[in-house]
């Protein structure tokens, strides 16, 4: 009997459509699933059973009724805890907000439920999605599937570890400087950033506006773009999300090709600090995608060994201001109010007592770098940095068609190895900042397992704005080939649990 | 805090010292919702009915702009002779405060909608002054906190506060002025004239009502002083949220006084800001800016920049009215009234009204009459302003069209309009309900006429001799028998021809 926890995404939901399956028993299996593993995972920080079971009987009854189903109906999904829903708890990983019940659905939660996506459950982050460990959570950390005592990436770790720990076939992730594509690549699955813009950021927990872009991730790269075309799309609500078509993603996760493409090659994204073992499969990436028919071009791009400093200026000073709204006066955490003490020391109590130690980092980093007589030598330069970064990619997407790279310099590592050096953990996020800062797409997918520990190795594919389709055609192509020469997904050489 | 009771004659500050002011005026624009969401602006709503995550300021929630308020600040700033931006951002002005729900305000900071421009304002004399603009920016109203358990209403002493967010988000227009110069001691009455001049500009843009005692308008005064013939402007108060005219007048010229009394004791004036007190037109100290506050300004990430198209700007530029003070002259003008006249009107608020009447086809003198002789003292007596009578232009000039057509006298009409205000419907209705139509007919005011005579042969030999100015007595006689119901002049007419006499 077929596992239905193993079943892709776009399996799931044809196998529902052609009543094969019932979207109940596909839920079922994946409660049965969470049940079973999320104790030792800890993916999840809620699980909406009953919420579950009522969306897949409403999507049976729509199918018994003889109605069209959509491309992903019936088929489960974690909801990184960063996005508001009516029905459960949004803790943004946070003390702060625990237990806060939010009286709207984000724009994402509801195309969700209008895709007739069943919403497990809201999965587990760094606080904030301040962090590449998910070991800022104030919910406890969560293991890697491929070995419990590492870290599954972060912010975005309950998602990546959902899905490689077949907990869920789709999740949703948010990534400002690599929360999507880092988790990804540490758990051999794949996540994807849209352009900035491209999926709307209403209703999701702001940490740096500017930076901040919701996306998709999956085990598969189709499963990827049937999530990506489900969310992505104008937001009236949203001013900042793009009124424009959603590129075509899903015709281009079907029709895989890198024949004719130009590959560009940054010769910023390798040197010191880089795991023989990524290097060594991004190598054979690069050589792979040559097979394929590509041309290679060497690109030099001098303003990306600047945009670590600048994404550690302009994210913590918009979040200084982002996270100012949480003051004990209308929702979620009150520490100390007994009635003598002032409405400041209230929140001065509640903000010691629900902020984590990264959190107040990032605060008080943002409150210097944008106060008065800092504001030009800090975020002033960084915005500067972010224009030249931008320019590097405008130049180097003349020359090429997509440009790839390694995601995150090493494979995961220890929980509690980096946990009290933040300059180490923050060079997690060398790759994936620059696309951030640019507001340009990006994907990460599985190439392989590093030689010296077998764990999970991700290759970066970036593209222009707008050009997310890119992503797809590329990322179906080179994993084709890999599956073929692997003989099998690499999560199949994942530990069952 | 000290109060300072010292202060000096304003005729001895003046002649000390030069006054130099700045006048920022904050206006809440009348648009159906709020500057960032789809709330509704209506005053009045229960506390916090009208609110959604985004004037919450709730997790996860963004902002869009309210395309209507950026007309209506294009227009204020067109109107005020300003350049409007090619392109502008929102900036966040972070500071902490429970009645902002973000605990920062979207505003404009360095780059204003509409800047360097000017409004000529005209004192009641009729000299004009130019008033410099600084900027007009759009910015959202915080919401609003009650103190409660303290005795003066402030948070000092309080035992909890209660926050109503019904207001949070409502779009509102800073305009700020340059530094007002060369006013001298005419200083309050030029802040005054401004904030009049504005107010009127703002309705006539219907942008806003502009109501300053609702608090839709607000001003708040800079006012330093400096010894004659120096350039160094001196360390300024800033008297804040004065609620009307007349208030904008007195804080000017109390802090004038006040400023000039510590100066002239050798001491220095604090900056800082100041409450103004209605009662007795003093102003007190609030809160010491000792240090400029540090609002971490940065643009707003979740707004795109404003970009005004220049063919939409010329479009609304095209649109707008007479400006409030070109459009008073021409009226003056046109009434052939004095500057003192026009005075009066504007201060009884009947310039709106009597143009209307005119418009209803009254004779400009006619409706002038009218409305600021009997209906301004209905006013007066009843409290109530002029334009809430409950009697309409249109009516007012069918009145005024009846005693053209000799159809009422002036007294006549007197009870005509009485009868309006009380509610006995139109005119004609009232004309007819009470029967109060000139006698006309020339054959019943014939009978009256040689009745009169008849009685009064003594008088009529009187007339008959030369002495015409004894036909009073025959008119009053004959307008008595008719109870007033007839015309005058047309009674001496006919007593005057019966008798054979030349008029």
């Amino acid at each position: 009997m077929t596992d239905i926890t193993k079943l892709t995404a776009a399996e799931t939901a044809s196998r529902i459509a052609s009543g094969a399956l019932t979207a109940v028993e596909v839920t079922e299996a994946h409660l049965a699933r969470i049940e079973a593993v999320d104790e030792k995972v800890h993916a999840f920080l809620h699980v909406d059973r009953e919420g579950a079971l009522a969306q897949a009987r409403a999507v049976d009854a729509k199918r018994e009724r003889g109605e069209k189903l959509g491309p992903l109906a019936g088929v489960p999904l974690a909801l990184k805890d960063i996005f508001t829903t009516k029905d459960m708890p949004t803790t943004v990983g946070s003390k702060i907000l625990e237990g806060w019940l939010p009286p709207y659905d984000a724009t994402l939660t509801t195309k969700l439920r209008d895709a007739d996506v069943v919403i497990l459950g809201k999965t587990n982050m760094d606080e904030f999605a301040m962090g590449s460990s998910t070991e800022n959570s104030a919910y406890g950390p969560t293991g890697n599937p491929w070995d419990l005592t590492r870290i599954p990436g972060g912010s975005g770790g309950g998602s990546s570890a959902a899905l490689a720990s077949f907990q869920a076939p789709l999740a949703i992730g948010t990534d400002t400087g690599g929360s999507i594509r880092q988790p990804a690549a540490v758990t051999g699955t794949v996540g994807v950033k849209p352009t900035y813009g491209g999926v709307s950021r209403y209703g999701m927990v702001a940490f740096s506006s500017s930076l901040d872009q919701g996306g998709p991730c999956a085990r598969t790269v189709l499963d990827a773009a049937l999530l990506h075309e489900a969310i992505a799309g104008h937001d009236p609500l949203d001013s900042t999300s793009i009124d424009a078509p959603v590129p075509p993603v899903v015709e281009a996760a079907r029709n895989g090709s890198v024949a004719g493409m130009r590959v560009g090659v940054v010769k910023q994204f390798r040197g010191e600090g880089y795991q023989a073992g990524v290097v060594q499969r991004f190598d054979e990436s690069v050589e792979l995608l040559k097979e394929l028919g590509a041309e290679i071009v060497e690109l030099d791009c001098p303003s990306f060994d600047l945009a670590l400093s600048a994404y550690y200026l302009i994210a913590p000073s918009e979040c200084s201001s982002n996270l100012a709204r949480f003051d004990a006066m209308r929702y979620g955490l009150r520490v100390g109010d007994d009635g003598g003490r002032s409405a400041e020391e209230v929140t001065a109590l509640t903000r010691e007592a629900g902020f984590g130690d990264e959190v107040k980092r990032r605060i008080m980093l943002g409150t210097y770098a944008l106060s008065s007589g800092y504001y030009d030598a800090y975020y002033g330069s960084a915005q500067k940095v972010r224009t030249l970064i931008t320019r590097d990619f405008e130049k180097a997407f003349e020359q090429v068609d997509v440009i790839v790279s390694p995601t995150t310099p090493t494979t995961a590592f220890p929980i509690g190895e980096r946990a009290d050096d933040p300059m180490a953990m923050y060079l997690a996020d060398l790759c994936t900042i620059p696309t951030n800062l640019a507001g340009n797409a990006a994907m990460s997918l599985p190439c392989g397992l590093a030689p010296e520990d077998n764990l999970p190795v991700g290759l970066q594919i970036i593209a222009p704005a707008m050009k997310d389709d890119r992503l797809y055609k590329v990322g179906a192509a080179v994993e084709a080939a890999f599956v073929e020469k692997w003989g099998h997904p690499l999560l199949e050489e994942a530990p069952s649990l | 805090m000290t109060v300072i009771t010292d202060l000096v004659p304003y005729e001895d500050a003046l002649a000390a010292y030069d006054p130099v002011m700045g006048l920022e005026v904050h206006v809440e624009l009348g648009t159906r919702t709020k500057m960032f969401c789809g709330c509704s602006t209506e005053l009045g709503a229960d506390a916090n009915s009208q609110t959604c995550p985004t004037c919450l300021g709730l997790p996860g929630s963004l902002p869009v702009v309210n395309a209507t308020a950026v007309e209506s600040a294009v227009k204020i700033g067109l109107a005020l002779h300003c350049e409007i931006a090619e392109w502008c951002r929102f900036a966040r002005k972070n500071y902490f405060y429970p009645d902002m729900p973000k605990n920062f305000q979207t505003s404009q900071y360095d780059e204003p909608i509409a800047f360097n421009g000017y409004l000529d304002v005209q004192l009641e004399d009729g000299e004009v002054f130019r008033v410099e603009i600084e900027r007009a920016h759009m910015e959202e109203d915080t919401g609003k906190s009650t103190h409660v358990g303290g005795a003066t209403g402030r948070i000092h002493g309080a035992s909890h506060s209660l926050l109503d967010y019904n207001r949070a988000g409502i779009p509102l227009i800073e305009i700020v002025t340059k530094p007002i110069t060369g006013a001298g001691s005419r200083a309050p009455e030029v802040a005054k004239a401004y904030v009049a001049e504005l107010r009127e500009l703002i309705r006539a843009l219907d942008v806003s009502d502009a109501r300053m005692e609702m608090g839709q308008m607000r001003c708040d005064v800079n006012l330093s002083l400096r010894p004659h013939g120096t350039e160094k402007f001196g360390t300024r108060s800033e008297t804040k949220n004065v609620n009307s005219l007349r208030s904008v007048e007195r804080a000017a010229r109390y802090e004038i006084q006040r400023h000039a009394a510590v100066l002239g004791g050798g001491g220095t004036i604090v900056q800082e800001t100041r409450h103004f007190h209605e009662e007795d037109g003093s102003t007190t100290s609030g809160r010491v800016k000792e240090e400029a506050e540090d609002y971490r300004y940065f643009p707003e990430p979740d707004l795109v920049p404003v970009a005004p198209a220049r063919a939409w700007v010329e479009e609304l530029r095209a649109t707008l009215p007479e400006l409030p003070r070109v459009r008073r002259n021409r009226l003056r003008e046109e009434w052939g009234v004095s500057e003192h006249d026009m005075q009066s009107i504007l201060n009884a608020g009947a310039v709106d009204l009597i143009v209307a009447t005119t418009e209803a086809g009254a004779p400009a003198d006619q409706a002038r009459k009218w409305w600021m002789g009997e209906l301004a003292r209905h006013a007066n007596e009843s409290g109530t302003p002029l334009d809430a009578l409950a009697i309409t232009p249109a009516q007012v000039a069918r009145v005024t069209e009846l005693v053209s057509s000799g159809d009422l006298n002036d007294k006549l009409a007197r009870q005509v309009i009485e009868g309006v205000l009380a509610g006995e419907g139109e005119p004609d209705q009232v004309v007819e309900k009470r029967g109060l139509k000139v006698v006309s007919d020339e054959g019943a005011l014939g009978a009256a006429v040689d009745e009169a005579i008849a009685a009064n042969a003594a008088i009529a030999d009187k007339i008959r001799g030369g002495k015409v100015a004894a036909a009073g007595a025959l008119v009053g006689a004959v307008m008595k028998a008719t109870r007033g119901q007839a015309d005058a002049a047309r009674v001496r007419e006919l007593i005057l021809s019966r008798l054979g006499v030349e008029g």
